[in-house]
């Protein structure tokens, strides 16, 4: 089966800070049409997205498909708060590129 | 009673980086009915606040005031700042109320009235909480807060909701600079206090508080406005070549936040599960179906805490070596053993952050060969003395230098400096509470007051 990678089918992709023990990931589609056939493909899911990153499914604490922008959203807890010794991303905002090369299947 | 009220805000963060002048005129120019903007962020780490500072550049801040109280005067209407200085501890405030005054005498403003309000919490009134055996929960996984987690605490800033600005309101504020806030809380506070129900309040509040960041195409420090009705909620682009879509919108809705369909604040909750979005216009999309749940039983407040953890120096090496780059954890691994011996007994933390590795990423990182020929090792070294933060980093940054790799080429140094040195990255903080307090009165944790500018001036002239 063909696949692309997610940047290919994303408008956005990003990760920042959700308060301070957190760091939240957006992946936004421009159309519906992509949006719906990245979610029935069912590539980015809780389980492989603890396994793109190496951490506990516990660690993610919100996984969402939110319709309204046409989003799949997730939640990670850092493994110490922002800016404590040993961080490395205070925002946490250059935490997503992993995500870019995801293989996602087109038919 | 107003049909609509219409808030205009400039910045994300105001003084962040300057506010974009342009954008921020075209929108004074439509006469919005207030300006308000969120001056600060739990994002900049724990060490402003713990050492009482700002992050951002005095200059930009007095600028981005002086816009909005200058446009705001002129009209008549007031001006809302909220988490003054980055971080809305008492000494930003006091900062900020002296901006304000320096411009009201350098433009000769006629007087108008100024409410300020601090957001510090005592730690012996946290410590009465804890012995009156009160919980203060924890967020995010943390637990319920200890007297010891007080007693590390260096300093506390309680999170505002809309009641200290209402107040200040009532009270006929024309300029209220807010201690630390909740974002929203300050748009929503002038829709509430104007009459408009609060589901629209803070959905404006929520979307309005990043300004041009819920606009397309992608451009910071803009001006957006939103317009509040009884009915909805409309949020409209001001810069000439950027609009509020569908998409940029509900895209905003979940930013920085770690589900999109609920926004926390002290007095509830807004539920945006049901949000409608359409677009208006060309620049302004229009959103229905959001929902306020106010709490039940008492209201809780939000706490951010910042400890001390010590004195912080930064080290810097590149390696170009092929072979030591191959082994660069065992080079590290050798530093971190030498450090060991050296500082034994003493507590420290001591950190490599290998750029061209996983230097960004850390534990994250998914990619673990090294592609790159050459690696930048910064090496953070944390020690209670600056005396002991300074050896231990220089320590362990030189350990770097003297690696010995048995089969390595270059015997004179495995290591390139930009400097023979290890730069003082300040006292350094950690976030110690993230907590909530319930609370009697939701303004019992915010001293607010009220006075009068220009009114000396105008007595004598």
């Amino acid at each position: 089966m063909k696949t692309v990678p997610l940047q290919d089918l994303a408008k956005t992709i990003r990760s920042k800070n959700a308060g301070t023990d957190k760091i939240t990931f957006d992946i936004i589609f421009k159309e519906k049409d992509t949006y719906d056939l990245v979610c029935k493909s069912s590539v980015i899911s809780k389980k492989s997205v603890a396994e793109l990153y190496k951490i506990s499914e516990e660690r993610i604490t919100d996984f969402v498909q939110y319709d309204p922008a046409n989003a799949i959203k997730f939640t990670i807890l850092r493994d110490r708060p922002s800016g404590d010794p040993g961080d490395g991303d205070i925002f946490g905002s250059q935490q997503y590129p992993p995500l870019l090369s995801v293989q996602i299947p087109v038919g | 009673m107003k049909k609509e009220l219409r808030i205009l805000c400039p910045n994300g963060h105001l003084g962040f980086a300057p506010t974009k002048e342009e954008s921020f005129h075209i929108g004074a120019a439509t006469k919005p009915d207030y300006y308000c903007c969120d001056s600060g962020s739990d994002d900049i780490g724990a060490s402003a606040l713990g050492a009482n500072r700002s992050v951002s550049m005095y200059k930009w801040q007095k600028h981005d005031l002086e816009l909005m109280l200058l446009a705001a005067r002129e009209q008549g209407v007031p001006m809302l700042i909220g988490s003054a200085g980055d971080t809305g501890g008492n000494s930003r405030v006091d900062m900020y109320v002296q901006i304000i005054k320096d411009l009201a005498k350098e433009h000769n403003l006629p007087p108008f009235k100024l409410a300020y309000f601090y957001s510090e919490v005592d730690r012996s009134y946290l410590k009465s909480q804890l012995a009156n055996e009160v919980i203060i929960e924890g967020l995010d996984g943390r637990k319920v807060l200890t007297r010891e987690d007080v007693e590390r605490t260096e300093r506390v800033v309680a999170v505002a909701g809309i009641h200290p600005f209402v107040k200040a309101l009532e009270m006929g504020a024309d300029v209220i600079i807010g201690g630390r806030s909740s974002d929203c809380a300050i748009f929503a506070a002038a829709a509430i206090h104007e009459g408009f129900p609060e589901e629209h309040a803070y959905y404006a509040g929520k979307v309005l508080e990043c300004a041009s960041f819920c606009a397309e195409p992608y451009g910071a420090k803009e001006s957006i406005i939103g317009t509040i009705s009884h009915d909805d909620v409309k949020v409209t682009a001001m810069h000439p070549d950027q609009s509020c879509t569908i998409a940029s919108v509900a895209g905003h809705a979940m930013y920085e936040r770690s589900n999109p369909y609920f926004e926390y604040f002290a007095g509830g909750m807004l539920d945006m599960t049901n949000c409608h979005y359409e677009q208006y216009d060309s620049k302004t999309t229009r959103i229905t179906g959001q929902k306020y749940v106010p709490v039940e039983g008492d209201i809780k407040v939000k706490l951010e805490g910042s400890a001390k953890v010590g004195e912080k120096y930064i080290g810097i090496a590149g390696v170009r070596d092929p072979y030591t780059i191959q082994n660069i954890d065992k080079v590290l691994e050798m530093a971190r053993e030498q450090v060991e011996k050296e500082f034994e007994g003493e507590t420290y933390h001591l950190n490599f952050r290998t750029f061209g590795k996983d230097g960004v990423m850390g534990a994250l990182e998914p990619v673990k060969e090294i592609k790159s020929h050459e690696l930048g090792i910064v090496v953070e070294g944390v020690a209670d003395s600056k005396e002991t933060a300074e050896a231990l980093t220089l320590f362990a940054t030189r350990q770097i230098f003297y690696a010995r790799l048995p089969e390595v080429k270059g015997t004179a140094g495995t290591a390139a400096y930009l400097i023979d040195d290890v730069i003082y990255a300040g006292a350094t903080y950690s976030w110690s509470m993230n907590h909530i307090v319930p609370v009697n009165d939701p303004l019992e944790l915010f001293d607010l007051h009220v006075e009068e500018v220009g009114k000396d001036e105008l007595v004598k002239s």
